[in-house]
């Protein structure tokens, strides 16, 4: 009966998203308020149903209730709690539930926080937003129903992937989708504005803080999934260019480059256009993200050739909104004018770099991604784009952006005196590269110019970041919380360098044959393999190698890796053990039993790896200060007072 | 730098960009993957006659019924073939029956090339004009036919064989046809 409901509230969600999309739409073509307020209780009553369809879902996996087709696939009786609600997002059906839901959130989210908005830009954001519910839940209820019944129902389930059985893979698709999804406030914003056909700073303006939270979800999603592979997989790799990475990675880096340009046309009015196509791109390459990832292409292209229905469905999805989008940008951008002027050296040629560079990386990414696909998809045969190229690629977009980073946040709007800033600037500049490049010197006596490189980028982003941060103390400049954030997702940039440089260079790994009794040491650590034993979990069970970690004659730690067989379909997991400290990790994962009571096993030394996801902490924090600076809420008030008469451009000396 | 209005062309620039990625994804997916291997694999050698590069006589269809044979398509103007010749002649010192297929080339070139990095092949059929090439369905050079003793096409291989994974399923086919 519930999952019926469930199914039930699916459907109304989705007849009240037509409404939403049409009607709010009509009313501010006719500047008919009655038809204008609908919008927003559209909006609540949808989220509502939207909510209620997944609470039937999330009930149909407590109660274990394996009439339930997706319910029975993805879990069983022995499955902890934990993992049934988290197997509502499991596979393909159940995340669409989860991406709607947070479509709604996002949606109701904006209904209720930006009440200060006009209330025609505010029907057609809705508005935008529910054509995109509209879009998932058809294809939700049309190709992927996951209220789906099942007769005979089993008397017991299958069970939810193991990989996906980790306290990180929990949190980490909804902190991605919430990322993802956010961006659809910005890209329905840039198209409200296309449809208003008045493309001005202020759009900018309210779009900013929801972009910033949006970028601040993926970056912390992103960093979750690379802890997760880190912790689970056993590779002992924090990043494998992995498609379904690239997939999250792609809409990051547009993402940040939109956050970076947004600024610019806030402040200055400048690069209006572009903007608004770097919204839609961001919130194109989420939807692309998420398709992708769940429809099966990436392992194979046959994967549409087996469920056309969806192929076909994404395909048009896309051709839609994209589509659509680009369509309305080509048609409304003819009178949008940029009219702020500034010289080359200037605030906004430095965030104007910042595009390049970071779209530059996001075209190598998704060539990178896309090419296979295609050369598979035309059958020309299999290949995969690796490692060497995308590491070649962003060492070469790591440098200028780094450069940039050091110079950019000090140069003023409109044009600054080069002289003003090279002065100290060099003397940084000269510092971090001999500090940097001397480095690798002090750690192991040995001139390597590529980690100096490293860490003098680091050392730079962060002097410089710094040093201005205490000249505007110094001159007893306000300090806002936007500028702030700035700094500190600036400086999580220079933490990421220094883990990414560090581990990159000094890790060491290495695979073994243990007996039991026998050691290995590895960077002063020593190994000393006791033994395996069986060990029992809730829906597993495990052999679990016991290794006693010395160092200098003392006892440090035990590491106990895992190799699980999961009840349900027998499927094998490495669970790798790890001894956290901030500089330095130890690694071991167990492999297969040898012949004479001997075991594979793989250990590692990782120094500072844990810079790398502190640094991702430092950017997801920095976006939230930013956001939480209350010049977004004193001005939407302000604003607020006239929103009915343009807002003036900022012209600058024009 | 202000005053920037965008042209017409820059304003339907994404949307071009994006309509050929979309046509370009559409083609692919409707395409069959699985019947995109040649469809000559199965099915006889197409008939041919042609001369011989360094020899006076000619090579036909029928001289490659009796033995598992390699057709090589290669012209000296190809990069890859340059890059998968060290291939072609470990499998030539390993006694397997290798025929190039010498494809648009000038005979000159060809034998030039041939005496600069070693002639790996049993015997060089010269399709000058490339007519020969166009029956066996040959996109570019290089490519490698496996014909069985029955004259049939049991493999194809598009691009240099230097390439593990493509070496590795011409191996295979090859292995099932000697025993």
């Amino acid at each position: 009966m519930i999952p019926e409901l469930g199914h039930f509230a699916l459907i109304i969600a989705f007849a009240i998203s037509i409404v939403q999309s049409i009607v709010p739409l009509i009313g501010a073509a006719k500047n008919d308020s009655a038809l204008i307020s609908m919008a927003r209780p559209a909006a609540l009553t949808q989220f509502l149903f939207v909510g209620l369809a997944y609470a039937a879902l999330t009930q149909a996996f407590i109660v274990h209730d394996f009439s339930v087709l997706y319910v029975s696939r993805h879990s069983n009786l022995v499955q902890p709690l934990m993992y049934r609600i988290s197997g509502v997002w499991g596979s393909h059906e159940g995340s669409l539930l989860l991406w709607s839901l947070i479509l709604s959130l996002w949606t109701i989210a904006v209904a209720i926080y930006s009440r200060n908005l006009p209330e025609i830009l505010m029907a057609r954001v809705l508005a935008v937003m529910a054509m995109i519910s509209t879009g998932f839940l058809a294809f939700m209820l049309f190709t992927s129903n996951p209220f789906e019944r099942i007769f005979p129902a089993p008397l017991d389930g299958s069970e939810l992937n193991p990989l996906l059985q980790d306290p990180g893979l929990i949190i980490h698709p909804p902190m991605l989708y919430m990322g993802y999804v956010g961006f659809s406030v910005a890209f329905a914003f840039a198209v409200a504005a296309l449809l208003g056909g008045k493309l001005d700073a202020t759009w900018a303006r309210w779009s900013r803080p929801w972009t910033t939270i949006a970028w601040s979800f993926l970056t912390f999603g992103i960093a979750l999934g690379s802890w997760w592979a880190y912790n689970e997989l056993g590779w002992g790799g924090w990043w494998f260019w992995d498609p379904v990475e690239n997939a999250s990675f792609m809409p990051w880096l547009v993402g940040t480059a939109l956050i970076h340009s947004l600024a610019s046309t806030e402040k200055r009015g400048v690069f209006k256009s572009w903007t608004v196509l770097l919204a839609i791109l961001a919130f194109s390459l989420s939807l692309l993200g998420t398709f992708i990832v769940r429809s099966g292409v990436l392992v194979s292209v046959h994967a549409f050739a087996t469920d056309p229905a969806r192929g076909v469905f994404i395909l048009a999805f896309l051709v839609v909104v994209i589509g659509g989008s680009l369509g309305l940008y080509a048609w409304r951008s003819a009178t949008v004018v940029s009219y702020g002027r500034f010289t080359w050296f200037s605030k906004e040629t430095a965030l104007l770099l910042n595009n390049i560079i970071f779209l530059t990386a996001a075209t190598a990414v998704f060539v990178g991604t896309m090419y296979p696909l295609v050369v598979d998809a035309f059958g020309i045969g299999k290949i995969s784009v690796g490692r060497p190229y995308f590491d070649t690629m962003f060492s070469f977009v790591a440098i200028p952006l780094l450069i940039l980073l050091g110079v950019g946040p000090a140069v003023r709007w409109k044009g600054d005196n080069v002289a003003r800033i090279a002065k100290v600037s060099i003397f940084f500049f000269i510092i971090s590269l001999v500090i940097g490049l001397l480095l690798p010197f002090l750690i192991e006596d040995k001139l390597n110019v590529a980690t100096g490189l490293g860490f003098a980028g680091a050392l730079w982003v962060a002097l410089t970041t710094l040093k201005e941060l205490f000249e505007r103390i110094s001159k007893k400049l306000k300090l806002s919380l936007s500028y702030i954030g700035m700094v500190v997702a600036h400086l999580g940039i220079a933490v990421f360098v220094v883990g990414v440089t560090t581990t990159v260079t000094y890790s060491e790994e290495k695979d073994l044959r243990m007996v039991p009794g026998s050691s290995y040491n590895i960077s002063g650590y020593e190994f000393r393999f006791q033994g395996v034993r069986k060990v029992n979990g809730p829906n597993y069970i495990a052999d679990e190698a016991v290794i006693e970690v010395w160092r200098g004659g003392e006892k440090s730690g035990d590491l106990l890796p895992q190799k699980r067989i999961y009840s349900g379909k027998g499927n094998p997991m490495t669970d790798a053990s790890i001894d956290k400290t901030l500089f330095r990790d130890l690694y071991a994962a167990l492999g297969e039993e040898l012949e004479g009571g001997a075991w594979s096993m793989r250990v590692y030394y990782k120094p500072m790896i844990r810079w790398i996801w502190l640094g991702t902490l430092f950017m997801t924090f920095g976006g939230l200060l930013a956001v939480s600076d209350k010049r977004y809420r004193q001005k939407a008030k302000r604003k607020s007072a006239r929103s009915l008469e343009p807002v003036s451009e900022a012209t600058g000396n024009a | 730098m202000g005053n920037v209005q965008p042209t017409l062309l820059r304003r339907f620039m994404p949307l071009i960009i994006f309509s050929v990625l979309v046509i370009f994804l559409a083609v692919g997916l409707t395409l069959n993957p699985r019947e995109v291997p040649s469809p000559l694999i199965g099915k006889p050698a197409p008939e041919f006659e042609l001369p011989l590069l360094l020899q006076e006589g000619s090579f036909s269809n029928k001289d490659l019924i009796g033995h598992v044979t390699l057709v090589n398509v290669w012209a000296s103007w190809c990069f890859a073939c340059r890059q998968e010749h060290e291939t072609i002649k470990y499998l030539s010192r390993q006694g397997v029956r290798i025929i190039g297929l010498n494809y648009k080339d000038e005979a000159s070139d060809a034998k030039q090339w041939l005496a600069k990095l070693g002639n790996p092949y049993q015997a060089i059929a010269a399709d000058r004009d490339g007519r020969i090439a166009i029956d066996w369905g040959v996109y570019g050079a290089p490519e490698t036919f496996l014909i069985d003793q029955q004259g049939i096409i049991r493999h194809k291989v598009i691009g240099p064989l230097s390439d593990q994974a493509k070496f590795d399923a011409l191996m295979t086919v090859m292995e099932t046809l000697n025993k």
